[in-house]
C-alpha cells in the first residue's frame, strides 16, 4: 500500500514538521516499502494475545509529594537555555491573532 | 604510554605513581588530537574539565590509602555518548536542534561514574537522537570505522565505540534501544554491554524509545563491563521504571548450558560471521559447557514490531522539542528524526493504531514468551551481533529498510528487557571485526558476565589494536 502525498503532508501537519514538496516525495518513496513489510506480521493469529507495552511489570511507581530542594532549578537556570525571555518568563509564539 | 587493558591494573599503576590521572588525560587527549580529525568520533573535547578533575583524584591518591576502594572508578577515562546530559558541558544527540544546547543538570550515570572516579574526557558522535545502525544519520558527519575508515562504525553508539577501539578513552557510556551498544561494539572489536530494562536510571538522558532504552557501555574487557554496572545500576528515584535487583554472584562451580538459536544462523547470516560465532561458541564447549539447540520462532517478526513501537514512542519523545524552552526549532531536526517522527505518527493514527501499533504489542508479547521458554533450559543464549560485515559509508543511506535490517538479531532483546554482552570473535578476511553476543533473561547479568569472563580468559581478540 502506497502512502500517498496527502497521506504524508498530513503526518507532516500532525507531526508539526515543514516538509518541502521534495521531502514530500522523497518520504512517501521511503515510508511506503517500510509500512509494507508490517504486513509480515498479519501472518501470525494473536487473537489470544495480550499486548505488551514494557516489561518491567511494575504499576503505579509513587513518591511521596516532597520538594527535594537538591533538584529544582532556579529561575535563572531554568532560562538560560531559551532563545527568547522576557521579564523572566519563557516567550513563546503567539497563538491567538487580534481580530480589531 | 602503554595503558593497560584492565582498569585494576591502571589503578594498581597509578597507587605506584607510575603515572598520575593528569598523565592519563594527556594521553588521551593527545591520541584524539591525532585520530578524532580521521574518526570523528568526539563531538566535543573536555580537556579543561578532565584536567580539573585528575588534579583533584591524584590529590585523593596521596591523601586517601583507601582511595580505590572509596572510589572503585578512579582514573578511568571515559568518553560519554552525547545524549547523556552533562551540567555546563554542551549535549547536542547529535542533533542540530540541540547544538548549542548546555544542560543544567547532569543524567545519574554521569552524576554516578564522576562520584565513583572516572574523569570524562569527552562527548562522543553518534546518530542524531541514537537513530541508526551506522552512526551516519548523525547531524555532524558521520564516525569512521578504525578498521578501515572507508567503512561504518557501526551506531548508534559510532563514537563511543571507537573511542574505545582507538584508545581515545578506557571506556564509554552508549545507550542501546535496538543494538546501538551491542552492533558498533562488534563493528569495532570492543566489549559492548546492554543491561536489563530498569536497572539503570534512564533520568537524564535524551528519550529515543522509553520502553526499550538501556543504558550501557563499551570496554576493553567484560571485568571492566562488570565494574561499570556495580556504579551505574540501582533505584535513583528520578526513573520510576528503575528497580533495586539484588544480585548474586554465580558460584564457581556452577555449570552452565548455552542455547543456540536456529533462527539466527538461518539464511542471510554472512558465513565469515557464522564461522566465527560459532569458534566462540566451540570455545565454551571446550571448557565444558553444553551448547544445545534453541528455537526463537518469532525472530523474523522482531524488526517490525521494533520499527513499529520505536518510532511510535520517539514521535512521542520528540514532540517536546519546540524551541521555546531550549533547542532550536523542529526545522532543524534531520532526515532520519523526521522520518521515524513521521512513521511513529503512522502507526499511532486513527484507523491504523490497532492494525499497527496494536498488532506490534501483541507480536511483543510473542517475542517475549520465545525467550521466557528458551530460558527455561538454558542459561544464556549465543548469537551473531549483526548479520553481515560493517558496510561501506553510503552503501545503506539512502534505503531506510535495508538499514533497519541491519538491526534484526539485536532488536528483540530490547523488545523483551533482557540483557545483552556483544563480544570480540575475530576478524574477517578483509581485516573487519566480528562479535557475537550472550544473551540472558531479565537480571542475568551474573551470568553473562561469568561467561565472558571465561571467554576473554581464553581467547585475545579483545587485546587487538587498529593499526
Amino acid at each position: 500500500m502506497a502512502l500517498s502525498h496527502d497521506e504524508v503532508l498530513h503526518l507532516a501537519k500532525l507531526s508539526k514538521l515543514t516538509l518541502s514538496s521534495e521531502e514530500v516525495l522523497h518520504f512517501a518513496d521511503q515510508l511506503t516499502p517500510v509500512v509494507d513489510y508490517f504486513r509480515e506480521l498479519n501472518e501470525i493469529d494473536t487473537s489470544n494475545v495480550p499486548e505488551t507495552s514494557q516489561t518491567t511489570g511494575l504499576v503505579d511507581v509513587l513518591r511521596t509529594d516532597e520538594v527535594d530542594a537538591s533538584w529544582v532549578l532556579s529561575q535563572e537556570e531554568a532560562l538560560s537555555q531559551a532563545l527568547k525571555t522576557h521579564n523572566g518568563y519563557f516567550v513563546v509564539p503567539a497563538i491567538f491573532t487580534r481580530t480589531s | 604510554m602503554n595503558i593497560p587493558l584492565s582498569i585494576s591494573e591502571v589503578q594498581n599503576d597509578l597507587v605506584q605513581k607510575k603515572y598520575s590521572c593528569v598523565n592519563l588525560v594527556e594521553h588521551y587527549l593527545s591520541e584524539i588530537n591525532t585520530q578524532n580529525k580521521t574518526l570523528n568520533a568526539f563531538l566535543t573535547v573536555t580537556d579543561e574539565y578532565a584536567y580539573t578533575k585528575a588534579k583533584e583524584l591524584d590529590r585523593v591518591i596521596t591523601d586517601n590509602p583507601h582511595a580505590i576502594k572509596e572510589f572503585p572508578l578512579l582514573g578511568m577515562v571515559v568518553s560519554i555518548k552525547d545524549i547523556y546530559l552533562t551540567k555546563g558541558i554542551r549535549t547536542t544527540a547529535a542533533s542540530k536542534v540541540l547544538e548549542s544546547f548546555v544542560p543544567q543538570y547532569s543524567s545519574t550515570v554521569v552524576e554516578r561514574l564522576e562520584s565513583a572516579g572516572a574523569i570524562i574526557i569527552g562527548k562522543t558522535n553518534c546518530d542524531a537522537w541514537a537513530h541508526g545502525a551506522s552512526g551516519e544519520n548523525s547531524d555532524f558527519g558521520a564516525t569512521k570505522n578504525p578498521w578501515n575508515t572507508e567503512f561504518v562504525p557501526g551506531g548508534s553508539s559510532s563514537g563511543s565505540a571507537v573511542s574505545v577501539a582507538s584508545g581515545l578513552s578506557f571506556a564509554s557510556m552508549g545507550t542501546d534501544t535496538g543494538g546501538s551498544i551491542r552492533l558498533p561494539a562488534s563493528f569495532t572489536n570492543v566489549v559492548g554491554f546492554k543491561p536489563t530494562y530498569g536497572v539503570v536510571p534512564r533520568y537524564g538522558v535524551i528519550s529515543m524509545a522509553s520502553s526499550l532504552d538501556s543504558m550501557g557501555h563499551f570496554t576493553k574487557t567484560v571485568e571492566d563491563s562488570e565494574k561499570i554496572f556495580a556504579v551505574t545500576r540501582g533505584v535513583d528515584g528520578r526513573d520510576s521504571t528503575v528497580v533495586n535487583h539484588s544480585y548474586k554472584a554465580v558460584s564457581p562451580t556452577q555449570k552452565f548450558r548455552i542455547g543456540m538459536p536456529k533462527e539466527y544462523f538461518a539464511k542471510g547470516l554472512s558465513p565469515e560471521i557464522e564461522q566465527k560465532v560459532r569458534a566462540a561458541a566451540q570455545e565454551f564447549e571446550k571448557m565444558g559447557i553444553e551448547l544445545v539447540e534453541v528455537s526463537l520462532p518469532h525472530t523474523k517478526y522482531a524488526i517490525s514490531v521494533y520499527y513499529i513501537v520505536q518510532p511510535a514512542e520517539v514521535s512521542s519523545n520528540l514532540g517536546r522539542f519546540d524551541g521555546i524552552r531550549f533547542g532550536n526549532n523542529r526545522d532543524s531536526f534531520g532526515e532520519e528524526a523526521k522520518r521515524r517522527i513521521m512513521l511513529g505518527t503512522y502507526v499511532l493514527s486513527s484507523g491504523y493504531y490497532d492494525a499497527y501499533y496494536g498488532k506490534a504489542m501483541k507480536v511483543r508479547s510473542l517475542v517475549i514468551k520465545d525467550f521466557d521458554d528458551a530460558f527455561s533450559s538454558v542459561d544464556a543464549i549465543l548469537a551473531p551481533v549483526s548479520p553481515s560485515l560493517p558496510f561501506k559509508i553510503g552503501e545503506k543511506s539512502d534505503d531506510p529498510l535495508q538499514m533497519y535490517l541491519a538491526d534484526i538479531y539485536t532488536v528483540a532483546a530490547n523488545l523483551a528487557g533482557i540483557p545483552g554482552l556483544a563480544l570480540p570473535a575475530g576478524f574477517s578476511e578483509s581485516g573487519l571485526p566480528i562479535g557475537f553476543q550472550l544473551l540472558g533473561k531479565r537480571f542475568s547479568e551474573p551470568t553473562l558476565f561469568e561467561l565472558g569472563k571465561k571467554y576473554q580468559a581464553v581467547t585475545d581478540w579483545h587485546t587487538k589494536k587498529p593499526s
